[in-house]
Order: structure tokens, then sequence, then C-alpha cells
């Protein structure tokens, strides 16, 4: 028998994709509808009161890649946790754990449906946006490809929150008590050159500000920190995720007695 | 004959300290029902977590198929089916979508004419859109047996496949358990209903404690272990027991008013059955008269309960 079966890696996938479709209210058009609001309060209003925007971009523009990454870290991140956490909490968990499933389909499975959906709400954000605020997209394809990196990232690190986590409180405290605010912290409303020192200082501290700088580059071409930092630190955040996770299913921490 | 599961010196001991399981010695043959009964916390659901990947063991060897299981994981795990104690599953899938993607989850291609015919079998093809939730719990058992079925499993557990279900459905099911065994499916069940060792199974293991402490075929275990017990109701009182019943296994109860035989079974032992008709002829023989016999053979639950009750037992394996 091969070391990965696609097949079953399928089945994993296509079941967490109806999972969120059955909670489409939920998962896809309440952060949908948040997001819109954001734009709405943030672009259209204030942001048509700032003359000249923020390095030449305008500030309904200069905010969409910062929402986006607010929503897909939020989402990608809840959505890979629950994903495990629910099986473990009902028991359902002992079919995966009993099947010849490894650690490449379970990941494939898990967390490629928790990306897909992310990006399937950036397309619908980048899309309800453009009612909203004037903006463009200078480089798509690498847009498309480092929200499918973060979405991927953050999926993992999702999975690893849904393995660890043994309460629906302990589940929902990163993302709400330390992703959300370092979001905020981290740049997408405003620039951190803008920011005297030392915040400027502290604020590179948080790692959320590479991710948001990334993406801006990929919209406007310009970013306050080099996009090849950006890109390497979320590779990296991406492999010591895989890694850990590798770990997890070598050792059965968390998922076998 | 290779035994499709050998189980050799497992041991689990829990984080806490609690060892669940006890250097267990087990093997199973192929095509055979094998019941394994316990008490509550006796070790039984480790066991099955322990091969089938749920539960780490702290030491000692599972081979299935005559191949280790801690090595060649998948390729074994794909030919173990499980039924768990708990009713675990996604309960806002239809049962149809449930089963057909158990099946797909040990990565084998769809089989729709087989899903039905699991379905069909577990008379659950009617309510196949249906979602499991909206199921009586009768039903979500058999839906988690069709799971468990719908990868054609050659080696099947079963935890407490009858636990909280009615007496109909529970016959029900053990006719489904048969119909498996004639398939040429191995199963292994574990219960603490001693009817249903009893009613379906062809070997019997008892465990106690993290430890086996006995296995052996149903039909012997209750030659050797069982007991036949004879209440003869004398017409007149006796004050003490006469010469001529001395040689027998017979006390006096009720102030004298009954004689109590409790013999027969046991490893060289004669038959209780025929003992007690030779205790009536030398009760004629004695003048003694009696007015009505009353005799029982003890039941697997008797000896079950004995087992149990008598720590001497431990380490008895046949």
């Amino acid at each position: 028998m091969s070391l990965f079966n696609p097949r079953s890696a399928w089945t994993i996938y296509k079941q967490e994709l109806m999972r969120a479709f059955r909670t489409a209210m939920q998962s896809i058009l309440a952060p949908v509808l948040t997001t819109t609001l954001y734009f709405v309060v943030f672009g259209a209003a204030i942001g048509s009161q700032m003359a000249g925007g923020v390095g030449g971009v305008n500030y309904g523009a200069f905010i969409v890649p910062g929402l986006l990454l607010l929503t897909i870290l939020g989402e990608s991140t809840s959505n890979a946790s629950f994903g495990i956490y629910m099986p473990r909490f009902t028991g359902a968990i002992y079919e995966l754990l009993s099947a010849p499933v490894g650690v490449g389909e379970t990941l494939v499975g898990f967390v490629g449906a928790a990306a897909t959906k992310s990006l399937i709400l950036a397309a619908i954000i980048l899309a309800t946006a453009s009612f909203c605020v004037d903006y463009s997209i200078a480089h798509p394809f690498y847009a498309f490809c480092y929200i499918l990196l973060v979405s991927a990232s953050f999926s993992l690190f999702g999975f690893i929150l849904g393995i660890w986590a043994d309460s629906f409180e302990k589940l929902t405290i990163v993302p709400m008590l330390i992703l959300t605010p370092l979001t905020f912290l981290g740049g997408t409303f405003y620039s951190i050159d803008t920011l005297p020192e030392p915040w400027r200082s502290v604020a590179m501290a948080n790692p959320i500000v590479y991710l948001v700088n990334g993406l801006r580059w990929t919209f406007y071409g310009t970013s306050d920190v080099p996009i090849g930092l950006s890109v390497a630190l979320t590779l990296l955040f991406l492999v010591i995720c895989v890694g850990f996770i590798s770990w997890v299913f070598r050792t059965g921490w968390r998922l076998r007695t | 004959m290779q035994p499709i599961l050998e189980i050799r010196g497992l041991t689990k001991t829990y984080k806490g300290g609690f060892t669940a399981l006890r250097g267990v010695d087990l093997s199973i043959n192929k095509g055979e029902i094998f019941a394994l009964l316990g008490p509550n916390g006796a070790g039984k659901t480790t066991l099955i977590g322990a091969v089938c990947g749920l539960v780490r063991p702290t030491s000692g060897t599972i081979h299935a198929f005559g191949e280790d299981m801690g090595k060649h994981w998948r390729r074994l795990r794909a030919r173990v089916g499980l039924v768990p104690q708990e009713l675990a599953t996604d309960m806002f899938e239809p049962v149809l979508r449930s089963v057909n993607h158990s099946r797909g989850l040990f990565g084998l291609a769809p089989n729709p004419a087989l899903i039905e015919e699991i379905l069909r079998a577990l008379s659950l093809w009617e309510k196949r859109d249906a979602q499991i939730r909206t199921l009586s719990g009768g039903m979500k058992r058999r839906v988690l047996i069709a799971k468990a079925l719908a990868h054609e499993p050659e080696l099947l557990f079963l935890d407490e496949p009858t636990a909280g279900v009615d007496v109909e459905l529970r016959r029900d099911m053990w006719k489904q358990i048969a119909l498996l065994r004639e398939r040429g499916t191995t199963v292994i069940l574990t219960t603490h209903y001693i009817e249903e060792a009893e009613e379906m199974a062809d070997r019997v293991g008892v465990i106690r404690g993290g430890e086996i402490l006995m296995v052996d075929e149903k039909a012997a275990m209750m030659e050797r272990l069982g007991r036949t017990e004879a209440l003869i109701t004398l017409a007149s009182p006796l004050t003490e027991l006469p010469e001529a019943l001395s040689a027998y296994p017979v006390s006096l109860i009720e102030d004298g008013r009954v004689l109590c035989y409790r013999g027969g079974g046991g490893e060289g032992s004669s038959s209780g059955t025929a003992e007690v008709a030779e205790l009536t002829k030398a009760l004629t023989r004695a003048g003694i008269d009696y007015t009505a016999i009353d005799i029982h053979e003890s039941s697997l639950e008797d000896i079950f309960v004995n087992l149990l009750e008598g720590p001497e037992m431990q380490g008895a394996v046949a």
C-alpha cells in the first residue's frame, strides 16, 4: 500500500467542504458581511475624508489587503481548528484513527478544505469590496499565490490549535485574543512607517506586519517591509506547522490515548 | 492454523498511572465469533483500541493476518473494522453519505451496490437520506455497523454492539452478526450481556482488571466450569444427613425440608444430572421420600460471576 492514498484525502476534503457549506450562514455570509461593513465605514466613509491616501494609494484601497488578511487568518484558523476539534469532541475521531490514513491524507483533507474555503471567501470579499472602494491588483498571480500560502499556513496552525484545545474556550481564545488584536495592530488600517519610534520597532516584532505587507505589495507594488522577507517568514511558519503536525501523528499527542 | 489476530504481552498504562491492560495474551482464530466478557473498566475497550490504533500500547505486540500491526498499520488497518461503543459520528450527515464516506476514508472506490446491500441488510435503506440525528438509538447503532462494514473488513470489532438496544433489536443484531460470520468475517465483540455471548460466541474470553482470566470454547467452558444444582423437597424434614448420602455433594437447607445438591461440572467430574439420578435412587434405597425435584444447570452468567468473584481463578487459562 502506498504512503499516500488520494481517495482517502479527497474523502476528508469533500466532507470538510460540505460541512462548511452546511453552515454557510455562519462560515461564509457572516465574515463577508463583517468585512463589507469595514469597507463601508473605514473605506468609503472615513477614507473619503483622507485626501492623498497612504503612500499614494487612496485609503479605501489601502485597507483592502489588510482586511482581506484579517478575514483569511481568522477563518483559516477557526475552520481547520473546528474541523479536527469537533470529531475529537464527539468521539467520531475514532473513524479517522482506525482508518489507513496518515498525516499526508489528513493534512490535504482538513487543511486543504480550510484553505479552499478561505480562497472562496477571499474571492467573495474582493468582489464585494469592488462595490465599496476603488482598488486594483498590481500582481494578481502573486496575490493569489500569497493568499494561498497564508491560507494554508494558518489552516495548519488552526489544525494544531484544534488538536491542542480541550475545550471550546481554548479553541476560540487564540483567534479572538491573539490573532485579531495582532492583525489590527499589524498595519491593517495604517502604514507602520507612520508610527513614531519606539512604536515602529515594537510593531516590527508583530509577525502579522509581514503578512499584511506581503499581501499589500502584491496589490500595490509597495510595502513597509521587503516582500522577500514576508514570503520567507510565511514559508518558515508553514514548515514549522507541518513539522509539528508530523510529530503529532508520530507520537499520537492528544489524538491517541 | 495461523490465528487472524495474535496479541502478546500487551500492556497499557495511562499517563495518570492507571494500568488498563496487564500483559494480555490472546489469539483469535479466523472465521470465529469471539466474545470478550468483563465488567465495566475491565480493559475491553482499551484492548480493542490498541488493536485498532486508538490507543498506543505501553508494551507488547499485536500481529494481524500474520503481520506486525505496528509496522504495517496501513495495510492491516484496511482489513479491520470497528464499531465503537459510543454513538459517535457526524449526526448531521445523511445515512448514505456517511456510509459512503467511511468507504472512501479507507481509500476504496465507491461501490453503490455493496453499500445498498449493507443498508438493506441492516434495514437502513429506507432511511438512507435521513440525517443520522433523526434516527432512533438502535438505528444509529446500525449506521455505525454499516459504516464499519463499508470497506468489507475481514476482522470486525464490535464494542458493546447492543448496549442500550431493546430486546427485539438486539436479537435482530445477533442475526446480522451471525450472517457476517457466514460470509467469513471474524468477529470480536465485547459485551457485558452474558446472554449475548451465550447466544453467539464460538469462544469466550473473560477479562478483569486488565488481565485475561480465561479463554475457552463456550461449550467447553460451560462443561468444565458449569454446575448442576438440584433442590429435592423432602416429604419429612431431616435433622442430619444420613450416612447413605455421604458420598454426594449435598446439604440440608430450609430447616431440613430441602436437600440441596451442588455438583457436576469441573474437569474430570461426572455429569451433574446423572449424579442427581443416582442420588434419587440412593434416597429411595434409604427409605427417604421426596415430593419434588428442581434441577437447573448453571448458565454462562453463573460461570462468569463465579470467575469474577473468585480471585483464585486468575491465570487459569485454557
